[in-house]
């Protein structure tokens, strides 16, 4: 089973794939603000993220989703059930 | 911040349309002359933009039974199925629905938005999950939203991408309802709803189709993708709408589960507003029985989508992915060119929809149009000669 730490590295990997013109990002980088993303964009690089993890985000929790670390929090979550 | 100054940004925008007068989200339509045409700013123009697919809206059967149901029944039920708008007519309708589809069940609701909201909201609960195709229509996410169901979305008409997300479900999976549409109300592209059934149907999932954009369309009596596809026993759920091809107002859900008729006693958009007036079902009634019998009106709806799609493929245009009563012309992201030929064409007498991300799939702006049984091959060439102006004048490419 992964670390949360470990999901967050291979999340910070792919995120940084993604969004290349952003070159820095972090725990605390806020997903729509600093990266510059709309809420559509924002999904669809969800389900890139989805696939790399191979789990299914709903899109219930995405309210509380703000930052890098709280997509690494659910990602861990999801990977746990 | 107060409580109304988020609403700044989007004031800011909407005197900005203003400033360049040209508002593609209020155009007023002064007089509607007949189902494809309108005065609009003063000006005579070609409506190519109304869902209007089978130009119903002023069939004299229709506005007949409209008249003798306003005449007889009042201008409306002024309260709720539940309460006092429970009228006869509307539930002869449902059973005209059942019928159509040859299925048990059958609701109707005030709108097709109250239907989305209806299903979605009720049937699945908290240990739930629904699997939504991303282009969904906004009724459906917003069912959604109201929904306590978990609510996973897979990718635009992709049945490996569902399947994978049913099988990491696991035993959830019987609990899943998964919604598509039968055509897309954006790209005109429909579903790839066998291949769906067959998916749903070896994971003992449910599937929903909305038929909001194909009712009237495919099939041959109409019934939409469902039909056209062979899959009618084979889906759980149909909705649709009667404000398209039926040429009213007003939703329907038929379904072969009886708990869609216990739905009603415990659906909020269903139980807590008025029904339709007298004159909707009345017209709605004559207009689902002319699109039944409507293989002619669908044969001159099909050749005017055809004599439009490749008339505008001449053109250079970039079209959705398949021929469709549902043109969209995809532009470029720029909001700014986009609203400039929306515009240029208003002002030539040629009325379409401008979708704006984020409302559109893929981050770019699009012409939305939409053909009818009702235009005339002279309408079609005129909206291909207006178009062509307009490319031309503005040096645009589509």
């Amino acid at each position: 089973m992964k670390t949360y730490q470990q999901v967050l590295e291979e999340l910070l990997q792919t995120l940084r794939t993604l969004v290349p013109q952003a070159t820095e990002i972090d725990e605390d980088t806020e997903l729509v603000g600093s990266l510059g993303l709309d809420s559509m964009k924002v999904m669809n690089l969800l389900q890139e993220v989805e696939d790399h993890f191979d789990v299914s985000i709903p899109l219930n929790v995405l309210p509380d989703v703000r930052t890098v670390g709280d997509l690494a929090r659910k990602i861990h979550q999801q990977l746990q059930d | 911040m107060n409580l109304l100054d988020k609403f700044r940004p989007l004031q800011e925008t909407r005197n900005q349309l203003k400033a360049l007068g040209a508002d593609p989200f209020n155009v007023v339509v002064e007089k509607i002359l007949s189902p494809t045409e309108a005065i609009v700013n003063g000006h005579r123009v070609i409506l190519a933009g109304t869902n209007n697919y089978l130009g119903l809206t002023f069939h004299p059967e229709c506005i007949e039974a409209a008249v003798r149901a306003l005449r007889e029944e009042g201008c409306g039920t002024t309260g709720s199925r539940m309460a006092n708008g429970n009228y006869a007519d509307h539930q002869a309708l449902e059973r005209e629905f059942a019928e159509f589809y040859g299925l048990p069940y059958g609701v109707v609701f005030s709108a097709g938005y109250l239907a989305n909201l209806a299903l979605l909201s009720t049937l699945p609960g908290a240990d739930d999950v629904i699997l939504i195709d991303a282009d969904c229509h906004a009724s459906i996410y917003d069912g959604c939203k109201m929904s306590a169901a978990e609510v996973i979305r897979f990718r635009h008409n992709d049945v490996a991408d569902l399947d994978k997300r049913l099988r990491r479900l696991k035993d959830r999976a019987r609990r899943a309802l998964v919604v598509v549409e039968g055509i897309y109300s954006m790209f005109g592209d429909r579903a790839p709803l066998r291949e769906i059934v067959e998916v749903k149907d070896r994971y003992g999932a449910f599937l929903m189709v909305d038929e909001a954009h194909s009712l009237g369309v495919l099939g041959e009596q109409g019934r939409g993708l469902v039909e056209a596809e062979g899959v009618i026993e084979r889906t759980d759920f149909i909705v649709g709408t009667f404000s398209k091809s039926l040429g009213a107002i007003g939703g329907y859900c038929v379904s072969p589960h009886q708990a869609l008729d216990t739905l009603r006693y415990a659906a909020r958009p269903y139980i807590f507003t008025a029904s339709s007036s007298p004159a909707q079902i009345a017209s709605t009634r004559v207009a689902l029985h002319l699109l039944r019998d409507g293989r002619e009106l669908r044969r001159r709806l099909w050749d005017n989508a055809e004599r439009f799609y490749d008339g505008l493929k001449a053109l250079g245009c970039t079209l959705g992915p398949q021929l469709s009563p549902v043109v969209p012309v995809i532009l470029s992201e720029d909001r700014g060119d986009s609203l400039a030929l929306w515009k240029a064409l208003l002002e030539r007498g040629v009325y379409v929809n401008l979708v704006m991300p984020p409302a559109t799939p893929d981050h770019r702006c699009l012409l939305r149009c939409s053909m009818s049984a009702a235009h005339t091959p002279a309408q079609i060439d005129r909206l291909l000669d207006t178009f062509a102006q307009v490319f031309a004048a503005h040096g645009l490419t589509a």
